[in-house]
Order: structure tokens, then C-alpha cells, then sequence
């Protein structure tokens, strides 16, 4: 049996590759542990890669898996008091960066190895000017000039794609957009040429439109100034459309590493076959039931001696009681498997998706919700209630839901998809339009029907971790809906609430403990658990899966989909993330800038859109396999949203359209039938 | 930002209207008024007739709202009426003790911030270090030893081992700095103790926050110098809280030092207050609240303002 568990090894099994020449980082059985009041929690475990020159390295994982403190322990920017590496050994362009003391590492900083971060909204100072912070480490480590800090700052404004760079320097960071922000840090993160780029999540907090225009630039910007890239991820798309090696982080440990063709294409552990499984696919025909992983990952303090996958494993036998060394397996690819074999003689796979997929319900029946012309605008304040302008959140928006119907709201962040649903349940009052539920219009209903609606249209929320008291015990949160609405008699609460927690997949002894107790998914589904205890026919789903990591969503749109179909419920799913949303809903609405471009049923949207806005959308979002991803040429949208308080003129998407003329600039164009059940507000189509 | 101003300069008045509404007609509850200190306060069998005279030549026989009338029209052309005992003008009642009070809040503010600023910071930055137990210990009892208390310890380690104690005559800094410092440093110091020990814990928890912010990494990823790091990153965004907190207590220094004046024999803006109050002296008592009231007023405003100064996500633009 063939093990590599040294780096010789793994150059050794490098150098069969045509690089040359020593690789520019080399991390060796790398340990990293932080003391908590929980003991000891070991986040990184004999973690062993090399990144050459110019390459472009993905660190997949999810939350927890130890992929972001890999990252701060090669910067050596661990917490001082609790952070520490009792072992290991990163080498970078030949010196050992865990024996340089602060002032050499600190050299080493932003000047050969820099970091780009996941928030770019927290990431910058907040009181100091975008110029100030591009030319601190242009001072720094190159000692130049203010003048020819000044020059330089601008060069690398105009390099990552800024137009007007001069005024960008004097404005600070909260004056510019997310996207911009995200361009400066790169910006900072060239600055001085480094040889080594980490960006960690550097796109998680963009929309895929920008997303895909960062992810181009960071890319080209590599292969130009051959800067390796480190990307850490959770995005599988992410991953196949732009890394050259792919290291799938599982609990600490590296589960499996190799190319990205051979992890993509032949996944040789269970954890990787799993967790491409588990994502719904754009470019794949839909299936009936998304397969996930069961269970929940493992607690990092507790150190075991087992393979750590093996408790959620389908395929574990006797030996996965010990702890697997990374096996090169016939891809060429290491697995942390003791049936890496078996998996590549086809021997093990993973049983085929069970469960049929959604029935939908003919239409025939009457819409459970229709929302007509809905409009809302918000004043645009200048402080002491002047209002300087008004922000159209939502302009002439109309749909409807049938029951036991999902209906999917897409659309980039700013599209007023958030405030349709909060139209819906009646947390803001709408400027104009109707809202009809079941057949009883909302804004000339009694106070009796109102409150017979608020019962029946519930909502999910999308942070699990603040929408829920974090005070009351899970029984008192679905508990409490049931006291207030009597909908059972008091002394039956409690076996209600058990029922409610088995139907979303949790043990009734859960009613005892405290949000902070559960984990994401977990409250995620009392978060469900609760909105069912009001027996609803309708329920909102505001990015009810978004916070969640992707083996853990997988398990949360089954729930939702098998409780649609015992209790007929009719869903709105608002979401970004296409795949999810194709995977879920019948049909699909498309909405930017506070208008709906496009409508049609599912597989219309995704094999037959008619709107370049859905186009460019679905063409921006990456799908998890390396050789489509390699040979797209990418369709880039270019610009950003418009701003709110100075509206384009005609239609919304005519900033941005690739297919703009003079007349789009000019009508609005009205939502139409262009065929049988498929509309589109465009005058091209 | 000038509207801005403007519109606040403004809405003072309101505020300050209800202020003088408020303690007029307060003071217009409590039973007995001055003349009856002033005439039976040592016992002394006085007419009814005198009373009666000596309240209508104090303009308090009148109707309230005409009173309340005055004093307003008085306000509004800088005419705050004379100490009803007096009979000097309220202005110059106060002037002369707000001079010394002044200073003292000053001084104790200096004393405060000066101190404050590195003991938070370090202690910040050496987090459950000795470093950071000391300065804890210390902020404790700042906040736990009543001011005067101190002031008493501090007289009484000057008298046991100087056998020496600070002039009780007030001399104007700008006669004599030197004569005046030796009198007023210890007041300052006395009170300076607790202030800086509520500017320290705000500076150190806000500190201990902003280090674990985002933009401090990524500063460190520049490979920024620590010194660099913590002045300019973290330092400029931890003081933004700290501003309103020596603020306020500033003000609040304005308002007097009503014991800690005794334990001095200081003669300043608390002890005229004591003295104000207990001889039921409306006009002084007034004249007083809204001194005091317009200097919480304006610092509010200036604290505001500075934020702007410091922060540039807030922009007043109304």
C-alpha cells in the first residue's frame, strides 16, 4: 500500500508533474490547537500541501473543518494568548516561517505573502481613507514616497478594474460598494508584488455577478504577475472553475488532496463523493431528492483516534476505528481513506438519490397567494426627517402561488426580493398594489382576517443564530406561537412540541436546550419546527438555507420538501444561490433593481431563459466541474447595481445589459407573456 | 454640517426653556421660602408685617406666571436677577466661584485622560498580564473610593508627613500658577482618580473589542508595525467611545464638586449650591441650574460634533 505522509513524499509525487523547481510554499504536518474553557480544540491536524509558483491552490471545507486557520497559521496570525502550532513545518521560498522571530515574519507580511479576507465591509479600517490604506505597506516595505505611493496606488486601483482611482483614494471605505471594497483589498493585496496570495472566502459576501468579475480578476492578475493564489472556499463552482489542486478539508484534517479533474471527476473519499453530491447542480438534469451526509461533523475537543468522518460514513467497517494515513490512490490524488481502493474499483458508491422528486400540482385550483402590482418605496433620509429622495424597493411586482407550490424569488442583493417577503407577512405597509391570501385582500381586510392570515403565512428566516431568543429553551419557542394562537388545549403543548421537533428531524429531548446549544442546522430546523406549529398553508423562506454548509443544506431542502408534501404547504423560496433555487421551486421569478424580469416554470428559466438578465446570471454562477469550468469563456457582466437615489431611465437592467440600445434606454419595457406561461420584461425578446 | 449646528444651536432653546420651567416651579413647591430663613432663621421673633414687606420688595408676592415672566424676559436679555441675599447679581455670584471650578474640572479632566489613555491600553494590549491585573485593581477602587474620601487621605498624608497643607485662599492662576496649583492639584487629583478610572475601563474594553476586529488582521497581514497597528488601527477607533464617557463627566465636574469642595475648603460652584439651597435663594438656585443645564447642552453638541471629527461614517447633513 502506497502512503504519503511526509512532503518527500509529496514532491516526490509532484515532480511526476511537469513543474519545476522547488515549490514557493511547502507546509509539512502542520498542528495548530487553541485553548478554550472547552479544553483543548485541535482546528488543524497533520495538514501536509505544497503551492508552486504561479499555481492556484483550493482549500474546500466547511465551517470549522480548519481551512481559515491553515491559512492564519502560515501568516502566523493566530490569537496570541489562545493560538499556538506545538508542530509542523512551513517553508516558504526557502525559509521556515515558524522560526523567524515577529520582525522578520512581520517583513514577510504583505510584502511576499499577502491576504485577502472574506468581509470586505469589516476588513478596512472604517477611519482611515482607502488611499492611506493602499499606501501604508507601499511605505512600509518598499519605503517609497508619499508621491510614489501615490502613483503606485493608482496604478493598482486602475489594475483591479476602478474607474476614477484619484477621487477613490480620498474617500474612505463606507463610501464605496461591496464589490469596490473588495477590489481595494486585492489592490492591497498586490501592492508589493508578492509571491504568494491567501484570499479566504474573498467572494462569500458578493453576488455572483461580482463574484464572477473578482474571481477573473484575481485569476488573470495570478497568471500575469505569476503570483500563486491560496483560495479557501466552501463553493465547490468556486473551486473546479479556478484551482489548479484541490485539498478537501474534513474536521481538521485533509480528507482528501490531489488536481482538481481527479477530485472533481473520481472523488476517491467518501467525504469529497459526498459533499459534490450533496450540492445542487446547475449544469446537471435535476433530480428527484438531494443526497447529503447524515449527521453532524465532530467536536474538535475531543481528540479520537478514529478516522473522523467514520461516524457519518455509509461505508464504515471495523478498521475506520483507526485513524487513516493519506493513501495515494490511483488518480493520483491522496486519500485519507482505508477504502480509497474499493471506491476506485466502483465497488462502494453512494446509493442512488431515494425519493421521487416534486409533483407538481396542476394548476387548477385557486392561488393560495396573489400579490398584484405590489409597490413599495422607501424615503431616502437626510436626517431629521427630510427626505432627500425615495428609494424604489419594489415597483408593479405581481405573482402568484398555488397550493403546495414553491415558488422561487432570485435575484443579487438589492433586488427587493427581501421586501417582497416582508410585504407579504405584513411587516411593511406597501405604497401601492394588493395582496390577495386565500382570496381575502390584505390591505382592506378586518383586524379578525389579518390575524386569521398572520397564522396561516409563516416565515424561516436566514441566520439561525439570531432569530431566535436566545433566552427561551426550544420548547418555549415552539410552544410559545401555541399558547398565544390556542391552537391546542395548554396541558397538550408539550407532546405538540415533540411532534413538531419529529417532524423536522430532531429528538424530542431537544425542547430542553438553548439556541446557543444547537448547532446552525439544528436551529435552523427548530426555526422551521416553530413556523409549523402555526399549521400554515404558506411560508416564507427568506434565504432559509444560505447560512448553512452545504452537507447540512442538503438536509435542510429535503426537510422542506418532504414537509411540503405532507402538509401541502405552498412555499415562497427567496434566495440567491440559482442552483438551490432551481433545485426547489416549480417556478421561478427573477427580480433586479426592484422589478421582475423574468417568470416562467423551472426547467424554462434554466434550459430556455428569454431575459439577458437571467442569462448573465446563470452564466456567472460556476458549477462544481473542472472541465466545463476550464473551457467556458467567461460572459462577464460588467458594472455594478445602479444606485437607488439616481434610478437608470427605461429599463433597470439597461446600465448593464450586453445587448442595450437607445430604446432600452428609454421605455420601461412591460412584463409579457412571450410564450405560454413564460414572461419577460424585455423589448429584445 | 454648519446646518447641522445651527439646527442643534437651536433646539437648545426648547430644551432649555423646559429646564427653567422645570426648576422654577419646583423650587415654588418646597415649602418656606428665603425671607422666613432670612428674618426667623436664627430663631428670632420677626412680624408678620416685616415678612410681608420684605416678600413684596423681593417681587414674591407677585403672581407666579409674572414672576416666571420676569425671570424669562430677564433670561432672554442676559439678566439673570440679583441673589435674593445677597442682593449682588447672580452673574457675578457665579462668576466668582466658577473660575475655581473651572479649573478644577479641567485639571481633573487632564489628570483623567492623561493617565487613562496608556493605562487602558495596556492593559488592553497585555490582557491578564500583572500589567493589566494592576490597572484593574486600581480602576476598581477608583470607582469604588467615594472622591471625598480620597481627598480626606490626601490631606491627611500631606499634614502627617509634609506637615504641610494647601492654602485655603483661591489665587487666580494668572496671578500666581504657582500658589494657585498647590491649592487646586489636589482637588484635581482627588477627583481625576475616579474619572480616569471610568476612562480606562471604557478604553480598555473598547480596545480589547477593536482589536478582534476584522481591519486589525488585515493591517497585521499588510505586515504593518505593531506600534503602527495599534496607534493608528486600533487606538483612533477604541477613543470614539471613550469621547462621550470624558465628556459627560466633564460636565458633570461643571456641575460641582459638592462634597469633595468641603473636604478642600474650597470655595467653588458646589459649595454656592449648598449654600444656595439651604437659604432657599430662587434666583441663585436658578440662575445656577441653567448655567449648568446649557453646559451639558453644548457638550452633548460638542460631543457630537467630534464624532464627525473623528468618525467619517457620520456625516450630519441636515
Amino acid at each position: 500500500m502506497n502512503v504519503a505522509e511526509t512532503s518527500d513524499d509529496l514532491r516526490e509525487l509532484r515532480d511526476t508533474r511537469p513543474e519545476v523547481g522547488a515549490p514557493l510554499l511547502e507546509v509539512d504536518d502542520l498542528h495548530t490547537q487553541f485553548s478554550t474553557s472547552r479544553g483543548i480544540v485541535r482546528a488543524v491536524e497533520g495538514v501536509s500541501f505544497t503551492v508552486n509558483r504561479g499555481e492556484v491552490v483550493a482549500i474546500v471545507g466547511e465551517s470549522g473543518s480548519g481551512k481559515s486557520v491553515t491559512a492564519l497559521s502560515i501568516m502566523r496570525l493566530l490569537p496570541r494568548l489562545t493560538g499556538k502550532i506545538p508542530k509542523g513545518r512551513i517553508m516558504f521560498d526557502g525559509r521556515s516561517l515558524l522560526d523567524l522571530d515577529d520582525e522578520q515574519m512581520r517583513q514577510i507580511r504583505g510584502r511576499d505573502i499577502s491576504m485577502i479576507f472574506q468581509e470586505p465591509m469589516t476588513s478596512l479600517n472604517p477611519i482611515l481613507t482607502i488611499g492611506l490604506q493602499i499606501k501604508e505597506p507601499l511605505q512600509i516595505h518598499l519605503g517609497m514616497t508619499d508621491r510614489e505611493a501615490q502613483d503606485r496606488s493608482i496604478e493598482l486601483l486602475q489594475l483591479v478594474g476602478i474607474t476614477d482611482p484619484e477621487r477613490r483614494l480620498d474617500q474612505y471605505p463606507h463610501q464605496v460598494s461591496g464589490g469596490m471594497r473588495q477590489r481595494v483589498m486585492i489592490a492591497i493585496g498586490l501592492a508589493c508584488n508578492p509571491k504568494l496570495i491567501i484570499a479566504d472566502e474573498p467572494t462569500t459576501a458578493l453576488d455572483v455577478t461580482i463574484q464572477a468579475q473578482i474571481l477573473e480578476l484575481m485569476k488573470n492578475l495570478s497568471r500575469k504577475l505569476d503570483i500563486a493564489l491560496i483560495i479557501i472556499t466552501h463553493n465547490l463552482g468556486v473551486v473546479a472553475r479556478y484551482a489548479d489542486r484541490v485539498l478537501v478539508m474534513y474536521a481538521a484534517r485533509v480528507a482528501e488532496q490531489g488536481p482538481a479533474e481527479a477530485v472533481f471527476h473520481n472523488p476517491r473519499h467518501p467525504y469529497s463523493m459526498g459533499l459534490l453530491r450533496s450540492v445542487p447542480r446547475l449544469d446537471r438534469p435535476r433530480g428527484g431528492k438531494l443526497e447529503t451526509i447524515e449527521g453532524l461533523p465532530p467536536n474538535l475537543a475531543d481528540a479520537s483516534a478514529a478516522c473522523r468522518f467514520a461516524p457519518r460514513c455509509p461505508f464504515r467497517i471495523a478498521v475506520c476505528d483507526q485513524e487513516p494515513p493519506l493513501f495515494v490512490t490511483d488518480t493520483g490524488s491522496l486519500s485519507r481513506c482505508h477504502r480509497h481502493e474499493e471506491i476506485a474499483s466502483g465497488k462502494i458508491t453512494w446509493s442512488a438519490a431515494g425519493g421521487a422528486g416534486l409533483n407538481f400540482a396542476a394548476n387548477t385550483e385557486a392561488p393560495v397567494l396573489s400579490v398584484r402590482n405590489l409597490t413599495k418605496n422607501f424615503a431616502a433620509s437626510g436626517g431629521l426627517r427630510r427626505a432627500v429622495g425615495m428609494v424604489r424597493a419594489v415597483q408593479d411586482v405581481s405573482f402568484s402561488i398555488y397550493p403546495g407550490e414553491t415558488l422561487g424569488l432570485v435575484g443579487e442583493s438589492g433586488c427587493g426580493k427581501t421586501t417582497v417577503g416582508r410585504l407579504i407577512l405584513r411587516l411593511e405597509e406597501p405604497t401601492s398594489g394588493e395582496i390577495h391570501f386565500e382570496g381575502v385582500n390584505l390591505s382592506t381586510a378586518s383586524p379578525a382576517e389579518l390575524k386569521a392570515m398572520r397564522r396561516k403565512v409563516q416565515v424561516i428566516f436566514q441566520d439561525p443564530y439570531s432569530s431566535l431568543n436566545p433566552r427561551m429553551t426550544v420548547g418555549q419557542i415552539i410552544g410559545e406561537p401555541l399558547h398565544v394562537y390556542k391552537i391546542v388545549d395548554g396541558g397538550q403543548v408539550e407532546a405538540r412540541v415533540a411532534e413538531l421537533l419529529e417532524n423536522v428531524g430532531l429528538r424530542p429531548e431537544m425542547a430542553e436546550r438553548y439556541p446557543h446549544q444547537l448547532s446552525g442546522g439544528q436551529r435552523q430546523r427548530v426555526g422551521i419546527a416553530r413556523a409549523l406549529a402555526m399549521e400554515p398553508s404558506f411560508i416564507v423562506c427568506d434565504e432559509a438555507v444560505s447560512a448553512l454548509d452545504v452537507s447540512i443544506q442538503g438536509q435542510i431542502i429535503n426537510l422542506l420538501e418532504e414537509l411540503q408534501r405532507k402538509f401541502k404547504l405552498a412555499f415562497l423560496f427567496i434566495a440567491h444561490d440559482l442552483a438551490v433555487v432551481r433545485h426547489i421551486s416549480a417556478r421561478v421569478v427573477v427580480m433586479y433593481f426592484g422589478r421582475i424580469m423574468e417568470v416562467a416554470d423551472r426547467d424554462t428559466i434554466y434550459g430556455g431563459s428569454l431575459h439577458p438578465y437571467t442569462k448573465v446570471l446563470l452564466d456567472a454562477a460556476p458549477v462544481p466541474d473542472p472541465t466545463i469550468e476550464k473551457q467556458r469563456e467567461p460572459r462577464l457582466i460588467k458594472g455594478e447595481l445602479p444606485s437607488h437615489l439616481a434610478p437608470p431611465t427605461g429599463c433597470v437592467f439597461s446600465t448593464r445589459c450586453p445587448q442595450v440600445s437607445q430604446e432600452c434606454r428609454e421605455v420601461v419595457p412591460p412584463l409579457e407573456e412571450k410564450r405560454p406561461g413564460h414572461f419577460a420584461a424585455c423589448i429584445k425578446v | 454640517m454648519l446646518r447641522y449646528t445651527i439646527n442643534r444651536v437651536l433646539l437648545m432653546i426648547p430644551t432649555l426653556i423646559g429646564v427653567a420651567v422645570l426648576v422654577f416651579f419646583l423650587l415654588r413647591v418646597v415649602p418656606g421660602d428665603i425671607v422666613e430663613i432670612k428674618l426667623r432663621g436664627d430663631g428670632g421673633s420677626v412680624t408678620q408685617e416685616t415678612i410681608d414687606m420684605e416678600r413684596k420688595r423681593l417681587g414674591l408676592d407677585r403672581p407666579l406666571a409674572t414672576q416666571f415672566g420676569d425671570w424669562m424676559v430677564g433670561m432672554a436679555t442676559l439678566d439673570f436677577g440679583n441673589s435674593m441675599w445677597t442682593e449682588r447679581p447672580v452673574v457675578t455670584e457665579i462668576a466668582g466661584r466658577l473660575e475655581l471650578s473651572f479649573q478644577v474640572a479641567i485639571m481633573a479632566t487632564l489628570v483623567a485622560v492623561l493617565l487613562a489613555i496608556p493605562m487602558g491600553t495596556m492593559a488592553a494590549l497585555f490582557r491578564d498580564s500583572w500589567i493589566d491585573y494592576t490597572v484593574r485593581i486600581l480602576t476598581i477602587g477608583g470607582l469604588s473610593i467615594p472622591s471625598f474620601w480620597f481627598g480626606m487621605l490626601i490631606m491627611l498624608t500631606l499634614l502627617s508627613l509634609f506637615n504641610w497643607l494647601p492654602p485655603i485662599t483661591f489665587t487666580p492662576i494668572y496671578v500666581d500658577p504657582v500658589a494657585n496649583l498647590t491649592q487646586l492639584i489636589w482637588p484635581a487629583l482627588a477627583v481625576g482618580y475616579r474619572y480616569c478610572a471610568v476612562v480606562a475601563r471604557m478604553i480598555r474594553s473598547s480596545l480589547l473589542e477593536v482589536m478582534n476586529e476584522d481591519y486589525v488582521r488585515t493591517a497585521r497581514a499588510k505586515g504593518v508595525y505593531e506600534r503602527l497597528v495599534i496607534s493608528r488601527h486600533a487606538l483612533r477607533n477604541a477613543l470614539l467611545p471613550a469621547i462621550t464617557v470624558i465628556g459627560l463627566e466633564f460636565t458633570f465636574l461643571i456641575g460641582g464638586l459638592v462634597v469633595t469642595e468641603q473636604v478642600f475648603n474650597l470655595n467653588g460652584i458646589g459649595q454656592l449650591f449648598v449654600q444656595s439651597v439651604s437659604r432657599n435663594d430662587f434666583t441663585l438656585i436658578q440662575g445656577m441650574v441653567m448655567l449648568i443645564a446649557a453646559f451639558y447642552v453644548f457638550v452633548n453638541l460638542a460631543i457630537d460634533l467630534l464624532y464627525a471629527v473623528f468618525d467619517p461614517r457620520i456625516r450630519y447633513n441636515a
